[in-house]
């Protein structure tokens, strides 16, 4: 048991009164997701509840006509007596914390979250609890980002120089969260080329009332229209016949595993950099803090390191085993797997 | 430390040759000429004694940090390299320090004879006062050697970039007797040092292995053929009466080898002469195992010497009473080598005799049982040849045996090194004994970075037990592995040593049932 309500299951976390799961990743009844990444809303459920922005994503993602219910942010729903709520995240456009309250228990679920804003999702909101949740991706100290601002400056840098000799700066990140982010750092340094399995989640955000930045689909019979320009491709692209085809191309990896040298190198890419989308050591401690919730379950990422950690800084902490950050069959497109270090 | 610290920002990033060279040529463009100075020092020089000891370090950023040291021990485990680690959970810096490369590197010097307490203030207050690039290359100054995938060849192309010069002459003048506070840049690169230098080596000249049949190089009249050795390749410099040994690596290796150097004491004339060292017993050659027993030690015990005397096979030569000689056909080169063994009346120097041929059908058996010999196969020299700077196809060729191979499943696996550092790269690999598996070699190498990210992932989710950064993992991955020769060893659990093991290839299509049993690995000794 997490608490008096919630139980640990093989499928997922499931609240006993309000008999749903959490972004359970086996086929359950009822099911309410943090966010459309594949290894939190997956296919199978009866019924999904997600926020408003998310929807769309996993119509598109999953099918068009599964069974779902869209809430906002704030938005209090009475399940059987639970009463549930969605609160920012951070994470990504759409991405919510899930808040539970049963007889005046309250838990908060954080699915994956980042604190420090990034201009386009809704900035991540601290909800008060006594027990939380929290994801570990980046839970150890040597994770630490930047501020947004020396970031977009050292991709400026990176972009302009490319620009001075002619090369075209091609960006590497997931179709879903990062390519938007991408698309938000580099808005007005010049044209943006996007491959199409980006353009159609970005269809999927601009249809459910979320405008994105300008931007136009590459097409690789036209390439040379790229020379010299700025493309975002998903990170499963790279080495790809596509990519090297795109004239004078350089090529830049985006992700919070590119604060190590040994993953930046191993991806023998032109430029990496430490662009997440998760908490970092910092955030991560923060947001607990914050909570001031006594109990803290850890999952995905480093759960044991940070879970311990917490242990000696006071809190009662447990590591929660789940199936988050797996590798989904159609392919990594989080953070969570792809670049780790092992 | 801009410049540099701009320098390594590009250069670790970048697989691309060209793309480091320019870097290079950029940073000697713009860096002042002392920095250069540094810089080469940095890439080409030797190891110094490191001013600071890892503990402390490690000590000082946890006082810094306030986390307890199994957290710290779980960062390093995950970055592994101890400067970035520490330059990673370092908190923001407090202040600014811009000083020049050349600034550091002397200070990082001067801390030898400093006491504790002061080196402690000063590391502390450089980790404040630097960004987390630039902390990671000052705890690498202090570490005193860079591994970055800047080569020798790689810095000396940057240089003849930005001067202008030949690649062969900045090789030479790199590899001389100098030190950044007795030369300036200038002289370093013009070369007016080596003049003066009685060691001067010539850079080594490096063959391709063969990639067609022998018998489409040609006239087999045109060219010689000897065995290949798998010792130490060795240039032997004699001038003005002294004797420095240089290896491959570019180091010299003079104190090393003593009974070379005596067998050349009489020798009157100036000569530089190209060789292989390698240890021999009762006219017997050794394995490349023994002879690692005599590199990298600062002395050589009388005990050593007899348990693993070495001889030095001489191939070329490369200067002839004073005069460079590399341009005249290697026939001629032979030649003058046969005068000089003959007065040098050694058991220890010898001239390996030619293999006689007249045609190349003649080679192919001789090459098959080379493994007999503990050779690794025949070396084909076009008998006109040069002799060349640094691996130039067409005139030299190596023609190794096949290597002997045998299926092994993975029991342990650690992770790499640099930029392989977040994989699992290295395995130890077992054969069956019976009801149990034995270890019958480490690999490191021959799969390609994808099938390595599969691999980790495999060890990622089916590692049983955790010993510090090995995992021990379900036999089941089994790999084929190749290796150039193979003997009885009484160090080894298996009994058997294996010489250079690698992976051939992933046999997804065998199970931990297929593999090898140490009987058939033993055969192998008798048969190979």
């Amino acid at each position: 048991m997490i608490n008096s309500y919630l139980k640990y299951t093989d499928k997922g976390i499931f609240c006993i009164p309000g008999k749903f799961y959490l972004d359970p990743w086996k086929p359950v009844d009822r099911a309410i997701i943090s966010h459309g990444h594949a290894d939190h809303a997956r296919p199978g459920m009866k019924h999904y509840l997600c926020h408003h922005f998310t929807t769309p994503v996993i119509q598109h993602r999953i099918s068009s006509d599964i069974s779902v219910v869209s809430k906002a942010y704030g938005e209090v729903t009475d399940i059987h007596g639970v009463k549930v709520s969605l609160h920012p995240a951070g994470h990504l456009i759409g991405s919510s914390q899930i808040r539970l309250e049963y007889k005046g228990e309250v838990a908060v679920f954080s699915g994956d979250y980042k604190v420090a804003p990034d201009g386009l999702s809704a900035p991540f909101e601290p909800v008060q609890c006594h027990t939380f949740i929290t994801e570990s991706t980046f839970g150890l100290p040597i994770y630490r980002w930047e501020p947004q601002e020396v970031l977009f400056n050292k991709i400026k840098n990176w972009v302009s120089q490319n620009q001075a000799k002619g090369y075209t700066s091609i960006f590497l990140g997931y179709s879903l969260g990062k390519a938007q982010r991408i698309m938000k750092l580099v808005e007005g340094l010049g044209q943006v080329y996007v491959h199409t399995a980006i353009e159609n989640v970005n269809k999927a955000i601009e249809s459910a009332g979320f405008p994105l930045p300008d931007r136009q689909i590459m097409n690789i019979e036209n390439k040379t229209d790229m020379e010299g320009k700025i493309v975002v491709a998903p990170p499963a692209l790279f080495g790809s016949k596509m990519i090297k085809k795109i004239p004078h191309g350089r090529t830049a990896m985006c992700s919070g595993w590119m604060q190590v040298r040994g993953s930046r190198r191993w991806r023998a890419v032109d430029a990496g950099f430490a662009v997440s989308d998760h908490a970092d050591w910092d955030g991560l401690l923060g947001a607990i803090k914050a909570t001031e919730a006594s109990k803290v379950f850890v999952t995905h990422g480093y759960q044991a390191t940070l879970a311990k950690y917490l242990n000696e800084k006071g809190y009662e902490a447990y590591e929660l085993l789940t199936g988050y950050g797996e590798k989904d069959e159609a392919g990594v497109d989080t953070e969570n797997e792809e670049n780790k270090p092992v | 430390m801009k410049h540099f610290s701009q320098l390594i920002s590009t250069v670790e990033m970048t697989n691309k040759t060209n793309a480091k060279i320019d870097a290079l040529a950029h940073y000697f463009d713009t860096a002042p000429d002392t920095d250069k100075l540094h810089l080469i020092t940095l890439f080409t020089g030797k190891r110094r004694r490191r001013p600071v000891r890892t503990n402390l370090m490690r000590e000082w950023c946890l006082e810094i940090t306030g986390y307890p040291e199994w957290l710290f021990q779980e960062c390093y485990s995950t970055v592994g390299d101890l400067g970035e680690t520490i330059a990673l959970i370092l908190p923001q810096p407090t202040h600014r320090l811009d000083r020049s490369l050349s600034t550091w590197m002397s200070e990082i010097k001067s801390l030898e004879s400093m006491e504790e307490e002061k080196v402690e203030s000063y590391v502390k207050d450089a980790w404040m006062g630097l960004e987390p690039q630039e902390r990671f290359i000052f705890n690498k100054l202090i570490g005193g050697s860079f591994r970055i995938g800047i080569s020798k060849k790689t810095l000396v192309n940057g240089l003849a970039k930005h001067t202008g010069r030949q690649p062969a002459q900045l090789m030479h003048s790199l590899m001389g007797q100098w030190s950044p506070e007795n030369i300036s840049f200038q002289e370093l690169v013009s070369g007016e040092h080596i003049n003066y230098d009685d060691s001067r080596p010539y850079p080594f000249c490096l063959a391709y292995p063969i990639d067609k049949s022998v018998e489409d190089l040609g006239d087999a009249d045109d060219w010689q053929a000897e065995y290949k050795w798998d010792g130490i390749r060795g240039q032997v410099v004699r001038r003005n009466e002294k004797t420095f040994i240089w290896s491959r690596g570019e180091e010299l290796v003079t104190p090393q080898f003593p009974e070379i150097i005596e067998a050349f004491q009489g020798v009157k004339d100036d000569v530089v002469i190209d060789g292989e060292i390698l240890p021999l017993k009762d006219g017997n050659v050794l394995l490349f195992n023994d002879l690692q027993k005599r590199l990298n030690r600062k002395n050589v015990t009388k005990k050593l010497l007899t348990e693993v005397p070495v001889e030095f096979y001489i191939y070329d030569c490369l200067e002839w009473n004073g005069i460079d000689i590399r341009e005249k056909p290697l026939s001629f080169r032979r030649q003058k080598l046969q005068g000089l063994v003959a007065s040098i009346q050694s058991p220890v120097v010898h001239m390996p005799k030619l293999i006689a041929f007249t045609k190349w059908d003649e080679l192919h058996p001789v090459r098959e049982n080379a493994r007999s010999v503990n050779s690794e196969g025949l070396m084909l020299k076009e008998r006109n040849s040069p002799y060349h700077t640094g691996r130039k196809k067409g005139d030299w060729w190596k023609w190794k045996v096949d290597p002997l191979t045998i299926d092994a499943v993975m029991i342990y696996a650690q992770r790499g090194h640099g930029r392989r550092s977040g994989h699992y790269t290295d395995y130890t690999l077992a054969v069956r004994d019976g009801d149990n598996l034995v270890t019958i070699a480490k690999a490191y190498s021959g799969l390609t970075d994808k099938e390595i990210t599969e691999v980790s992932r495999f060890v990622r989710q089916n590692a049983i037990e955790k010993f510090g950064p090995v995992r021990t993992v379900k036999p089941e991955l089994v790999f084929e592995i190749a290796f150039e020769g193979i003997a009885l060893s009484r160090r080894h659990k298996s009994g058997v040593a294996l010489r250079f093991p690698r992976i051939k290839r992933w046999r997804k299509d065998k199970s931990a049932a297929d593999i090898d049993t140490l009987e058939s690995v033993k055969q192998l000794i008798y048969h190979g």
